[in-house]
């Protein structure tokens, strides 16, 4: 770690293993102390504020579920207004982050996402997605991928998990024309750094899609959580890019692949995929999944 | 200094005054001229400093008032019926967090069917929220209870957001002559805002809108409980002020004619006008009846009302909102006054003027002719429907 003393304390009450826990800490310790997270209720805001605790070490609001994006432009507002009028000094110009997971952010917070970066506030909005609501208890989300098996989605005799596709956020979030928009992962933290840094930086309205595995909700180890990340990358499940204000619309792949792994290894280590592989294995599914990831890395130009 | 305007427009007079910081508004009929009046402020120049957010929704104006808020920021923002609802699930954070956010309502039905004119559902389906309610009889109430719901609210015995509520078309696109004071007078009435009990600021970090466990919840919502209680007597602190400052006499319920009144009809919002004239008329008939119209319903005046109908043999309410399966909201907030008292009038509710239904003096005489059979000893079952065209339904 590059940065001793981490900005989330330890003692919050995350599971063991838990990829978003990792990634506010990779993202603080770039943004730093002059920084305001405001957070949508979700994992991460139950499992660091039981009152009259906090692991915040900076400052932070939560208001509900469906608003980190309004809440943050009125947080950005107001630190115009007060500067404006020289209550408060005129370089005091913290960070914003809105942070929220793929409930928050895909589903129920979408429209006021899209509200934020269309009204252009200088805000870097964070998607935490672990695919899934995990603080009600693992029901999909429009971020759930194609075959996972949720308490909503379940692997039934019928319906084999979840039959749909995950929805593009990030390719949402650019459709805005925002200056800056990246895709990022836990595994890949000098990645994820270097993009921080450069929403940070932008005049405008950022969006950043961070990829952070949840042992909890997709069965796994808990020491395998970067494992999983990395792994979601090295299969092409999960593209690392970033969009900026030079190239509208244009994804710049930041992690190319080689040779790309078989989604296979991906699915078979992870509990909500179990059902593809027992019984009996559903090869049908799994090829169908294949056959997504192989045209979204075309799309992409992810092989190099 | 005497100006014509509309009430949407006396509410934004009184927005401008305040000098909100940051103004995060949806615009709904019929309170729209609220948002535009404020976005052309800050367009001309008026309001130098004010950030103004065309947000996408009223949740997202309800979730950016409360974000500005919480860094400290004075906040206002404008909606009506359905507005009012979508924000509903943020009333009550702006509220817990003990945020003095200052909101225009104007009184609007809500749907099914959708329906753009006047009835109180609206900010009675908000009683609960924790947020203080002024209602409103004319424009320059509007502008009066706007400007002192900035000062109630953000008074630290307080803290807590307020609405002020003006009945849609009769008083929103009604022009009246309103007095607009002076910014310097205004000034002078409202200091800036300066919170220490909230902010976002990195030297001073703070953990706003934590996750309330069982041994806590509670004394959270005791601690606002009690600060409504404050706020019944920093009110009237405000309204003396006010009227010292602007001659102009406000209190939480304006009783009408009541000292030997024996039929009392309970009012809020534009009804009271035509009400008082109402009373003249019987007056002069010789009837014995007053009205009381209730400016402030949270909190609830008890001590002030119920010295004042106590004595009479009829209190009937006038209810622009209805709860299904139980009756007028206010008649339930004057039972739980009457409840204790030995000696108590009979008590009815009138359910009328939902949806934009005019209610004249032919209704009101009906609600009369019913409080006098009431007198007389008749019982009867309430609430008391007026004006329902029966032939309509099957």
């Amino acid at each position: 770690m590059s940065n001793p003393e981490s900005l989330l304390a330890p003692g919050h009450r995350a599971c063991a293993g838990c990829g978003p826990a990792i990634a506010i800490r990779q993202i603080l310790e770039v943004a730093g102390r002059n920084t305001i997270v405001v957070e949508a209720t979700g994992c991460m805001e139950v499992t660091t504020t039981p009152y009259p605790q906090t692991a915040w070490k900076i400052p932070w609001l939560h208001v509900a579920f469906e608003n980190a994006a309004a809440a943050a432009s009125g947080v950005e507002a107001a630190y115009k207004a007060l500067r404006a009028k020289g209550a408060i000094p005129e370089d005091k110009k913290p960070n914003i982050i809105a942070l929220a997971g793929d409930g928050g952010t895909f589903d129920i917070g979408i429209q006021a996402l899209s509200g934020m970066l269309e009204r252009g506030h200088k805000v870097l909005y964070v998607c935490y997605d672990n695919e899934a609501y995990m603080n009600t208890g693992i029901q999909r989300s429009s971020a759930t991928p194609l075959g996972a098996a949720t308490t909503t989605s379940p692997a039934g005799k019928v319906i084999p998990g979840k039959m749909t596709r995950k929805k593009p956020i990030a390719m949402i979030a650019a459709a805005h024309d925002i200056p800056y928009v990246a895709t990022a992962s836990i595994a890949y933290p000098a990645d994820l750094k270097m993009k921080v840094k450069k929403a940070l930086s932008v005049d405008g309205p950022s969006f950043l899609h961070v990829f952070a595995p949840c042992p909890t909700g997709w069965r796994f180890g808990t020491e395998q959580t970067v494992e999983l990340a990395r792994l979601a990358v090295e299969t092409g499940v999960f593209v690392l890019y970033e969009i900026t204000d030079e190239n509208p619309l244009k994804p710049i792949i930041t992690k190319r692949l080689k040779d790309r792994k078989p989604v296979e290894e991906y699915l078979k280590i992870q509990g909500r995929f179990r059902h593809l592989f027992k019984p009996e294995k559903k090869q049908d599914i799994i090829d169908q999944i294949q056959q997504e990831i192989d045209r979204k890395c075309k799309l992409f130009g992810v092989d190099e | 200094m005497m100006q014509i305007v509309k009430g949407n427009e006396a509410a934004a007079i009184a927005a401008k005054l305040a000098k909100p910081d940051v103004v995060a508004a949806y615009p709904i009929t019929p309170s729209t001229d609220f948002p535009e009046k404020m976005s052309e402020y800050v367009a001309n120049g008026e309001l130098p400093y004010t950030q103004f957010l065309p947000v996408e929704s009223e949740h997202s104006a309800m979730s950016a008032c409360v974000g500005a808020a919480a860094v400290g920021a004075r906040v206002c923002t404008a909606t009506s019926s359905q507005g009012l609802e979508l924000m509903h699930e943020i009333l009550f954070i702006a509220s817990g967090m003990r945020l003095p956010i200052v909101l225009y309502n104007a009184n609007r039905a809500l749907s099914a069917p959708i329906n753009i004119w006047c009835d109180q559902q609206d900010s009675f389906s908000a009683r609960d929220t924790g947020w203080i309610q002024f209602y409103g009889e004319n424009n320059q109430e509007a502008l009066d209870l706007m400007l002192m719901s900035f000062k109630v609210a953000e008074d630290p015995r307080v803290l807590l957001p307020a609405m002020t509520c003006i009945d849609a078309f009769i008083c929103t696109h009604t022009f009246e002559p309103v007095d607009i004071p002076s910014q310097e007078e205004v000034d002078a009435f409202l200091p800036p805002y300066k919170p220490n009990h909230v902010k976002l600021d990195p030297d001073e970090p703070m953990t706003l809108g934590p996750f309330g466990v069982p041994e806590y919840y509670q004394e959270m919502r005791y601690a606002q409980h009690l600060a409504m209680r404050s706020a019944e007597k920093v009110i009237d602190e405000v309204f003396e002020d006010f009227e010292k400052r602007f001659g102009r006499r406000y209190r939480k319920i304006d009783p009408y004619k009541t000292d030997d009144a024996e039929i009392i009809l309970i009012t809020i919002g534009s009804l009271s006008g035509t009400t008082k004239e109402f009373i003249d008329r019987l007056r002069e008939e010789g009837k014995k009846i007053g009205m009381v119209k209730i400016t402030v319903l949270r909190p609830f005046p008890f001590k002030e009302i119920l010295p004042v109908i106590k004595n009479a043999k009829v209190v009937a309410t006038l209810e622009k909102n209805i709860s299904m399966g139980y009756g007028g909201a206010v008649y339930a907030e004057l039972a739980g006054v009457l409840i204790n008292e030995e000696k108590r009038p009979a008590l009815i509710d009138f359910i009328l003027g939902l949806g934009g239904r005019d209610v004249t003096f032919k209704e009101l005489n009906e609600v009369v002719g019913i409080c006098e059979e009431l007198k007389a000893g008749k019982k009867m079952e309430r609430p008391v429907w007026i004006g329902v065209k029966k032939e309509l339904i099957s």
